[in-house]
């Protein structure tokens, strides 16, 4: 049987619409990504809390019907620790952009992946801070122009994906906006797994990225993403040679073998406490 | 039957530390978020013990804001939390106590003080943290916080901090130093009739009339927790009543004076001090937290010398007695400050004190704390000079 089509305004807050993204921008796909993975879930949207930090990204939690909290920059994980370890059962789901993930929230983000707790992490990585005007991210490519690289960017990016495996996260997978249906399915993956994920999205910023860099507009912006990246099942068949400057998308990594911390956490508890009864 | 042997109260010897995390548990903490730093850190060690004993949480987190943020996260999703912390770790956590101050989210913030700046003096005595205690945080806001001077009473205080946390709806500080944090002392713990334990005031309208800012109940909005069926938004920005980011000049200018008000207008209330042969004192020794046991001795040894010499020791340091120190200083002569940093509180007293009339410190801080002896001589030359 067909499934229903997804109800997209059940999930979200219809009058904080319309949004506050510039048109054309790329978190959009991906929010009705993750809407579409929540509803292949099942979820009750009572039972979710959504967590951001700050940066464009992170206003997403504000459109959405679940129990939302934007935090301060960089340290939405944190929070959203806190809330799981709290209530274990409910599922967090936390927004963040490059920038908010990968620089200020850094040490926040490694750990969170070493800890392997039930989190599912997703960055809309557009390289570049969009917000407070177009400055370069710890993933802006090298040589690319922002408000803060008048002369062109010196310094290395971060390969998020490597980052989240060599961290300890537990599925980690990447998508692009210029294929939707695709990043529904990691975010889903990413929600259905019992521990760390982290799901990266590839995203335009025609407005803060692309103005200085020759792709002012969305269609330009997404067909430069789609010129990059080639899916893993794909690269497979590829030369080093024309795998050069590629990015893979696909689920790069997954393991099922790792304890989740809260599971680590209760399996403690019940031991102190049938000590303590004796 | 209970035996008589089992009906007295037990005694304990216990360090400061100890004392505040046993009475955390005692008042309800379910959610411990720490981060190593001395002389703090015999805090998160009981928390780790104790935790999960009462099926509560214990993390170590990455770093000091991790840990605020952590508490924070948990008291939203409705348990009672808190971290300790001291010197630069207090410093970190500044970001995540404005939110906690700008969201109205209740926790405990526990600050074992030590010589700074910076890394300063990490295993010395210090209380040069109280005015950042008070403004650390960037913007407008109001502070509470105790600073109990015995083993007793930082466990009363702990749990005090906890009911203001949910009465309030804010960051509550608890300062103690290294000198009470590492000093064990005997101490009977107090029975739970002692004291009363209070909660945040529930959201009780239909989730669908919620608004998690509703300021028709009073200045402290009823408050619901995350997986309720609420659905409400927390956010750092200035916000609406329902939670949602404004900019609007009024109301936020609005919002702001009551966040501040729901605390300034119970500053009577939440003013405790003790008083020390007060009522015919000419010299006036204000100290608090563990130099105020020194100062009670020079009051002691004053007296002794026919010096009408007293001690108001404030508990509640935020919102400073301001009507106590105020009336003092109608009939006192002369107001002596101890404090183990080089004259923070004495701002306030000479603030509010409102008139010619010495005020004079006695400061230290280099690590160790002020003895009897250097207060009485203060004493002593304010009397002959007055």
């Amino acid at each position: 049987m067909a499934k229903a089509p997804v109800d997209y305004l059940y999930y979200m807050r219809a009058e904080k619409l319309p949004h506050m993204w510039c048109p054309g921008c790329g978190v959009g796909v991906l929010v009705k990504a993750i809407i579409a993975a929540i509803d292949d879930m099942g979820w009750d949207k009572n039972d979710i809390a959504f967590v951001s930090g700050i940066g464009c990204t992170s206003r997403a939690p504000g459109y959405m019907d679940m129990n939302t909290l934007h935090t301060t920059h960089g340290r939405a994980l944190t929070f959203a620790t806190g809330i799981k370890m709290a209530q274990p059962t409910k599922h967090v789901i936390v927004i963040s952009g490059d920038g908010d993930a990968t620089a200020i929230g850094g040490n926040h983000f490694i750990h969170a992946c070493r800890r392997n707790i039930d989190i599912t992490l997703i960055v809309n990585n557009n390289n570049i801070y969009g917000m407070t005007g177009g400055q370069f991210s710890p993933t802006t490519p090298y040589g690319a122009r922002a408000a803060t690289t008048p002369y062109g960017n010196i310094d290395p990016a971060f390969d998020l994906v490597e980052l989240a495996k060599g961290a300890g996260a537990t599925y980690v997978a990447r998508g692009s906006v210029d294929n939707g249906r695709m990043l529904q399915k990691f975010v889903r993956g990413g929600l259905n797994h019992h521990g760390f994920s982290v799901i990266e999205a590839l995203t335009n910023c025609h407005t803060q990225f692309g103005r200085r860099n020759k792709m002012a507009d969305p269609i330009k912006m997404i067909e430069w993403i789609s010129s990059r990246v080639v899916s893993n099942t794909k690269a497979k068949k590829m030369t080093p040679e024309e795998l050069k400057g590629k990015i893979l998308t696909g689920v790069m990594h997954t393991d099922t073998e790792r304890p989740e911390y809260c599971d680590e956490y209760a399996h403690l508890v019940e031991w102190v406490q049938s000590k303590k009864a004796k | 039957m209970p035996s008589e042997q089992s009906e007295k109260p037990k005694i304990v010897f216990w360090q400061g530390n100890e004392v505040v995390a046993q009475a955390a548990v005692a008042a309800g903490c379910r959610f411990f978020g720490g981060y190593p730093i001395t002389p703090s850190s015999e805090v998160a060690s009981v928390m780790s013990e104790m935790m999960p004993q009462v099926g509560g949480t214990f993390m170590q987190m990455e770093d000091e804001i991790a840990a605020m943020g952590a508490i924070i996260g948990a008291s939203l999703a409705g348990v009672k939390s808190c971290t300790a912390t001291s010197g630069p770790g207090f410093s970190l956590k500044m970001e995540h106590i404005g939110y906690a101050c700008m969201a109205e989210v209740p926790c405990v913030v526990v600050n074992v003080m030590r010589g700074g700046p910076s890394t300063g003096l990490p295993t010395a005595l210090g209380q040069s943290d109280v005015m950042q205690a008070r403004w650390g945080t960037h913007g407008d806001h109001a502070t509470i916080a105790l600073a109990p001077a015995y083993h007793r009473e930082i466990y009363l205080s702990t749990i005090k901090c906890f009911n203001y946390a949910e009465k309030y709806r804010l960051p509550v500080m608890l300062l103690i130093d290294e000198v009470l944090g590492h000093m064990s002392e005997g101490m009977t713990i107090p029975d739970p009739s002692e004291y009363e334990i209070v909660d945040r005031v529930k959201a009780t309208v239909p989730p669908e009339e919620y608004l998690p800012y509703d300021t028709a109940y009073g200045d402290v909005p009823p408050m619901a927790s995350y997986f309720e069926g609420y659905r409400f938004h927390v956010t750092g920005l200035n916000h609406g009543a329902n939670g949602f980011p404004t900019t609007n000049p009024e109301y936020c200018n609005s919002e702001e004076i009551r966040m501040v008000r729901k605390v300034m207008k119970d500053a009577d209330k939440l003013a405790e001090f003790e008083e020390y042969h007060l009522n015919d004192a000419e010299i006036v020794i204000f100290a608090y937290g563990s130099t105020a046991r020194s100062a009670k001795m020079a009051v002691d040894k004053a007296r002794k010398e026919g010096i009408r010499a007293g001690l108001f020791r404030a508990l509640t340091i935020w919102p400073f007695p301001e009507k106590q120190v105020y009336e003092l200083s109608q009939r006192a002569k002369a107001f002596v400050v101890p404090e183990v940093n080089l004259g923070q509180m004495i701002l306030e007293v000479e603030r509010v004190a409102k008139r010619e009339m010495p005020i004079v410190g006695v400061n230290k801080a280099g690590g160790v704390p002020i003895s009897p002896f250097e207060i009485l001589d203060k004493i002593k030359e304010v009397n002959k000079n007055g």
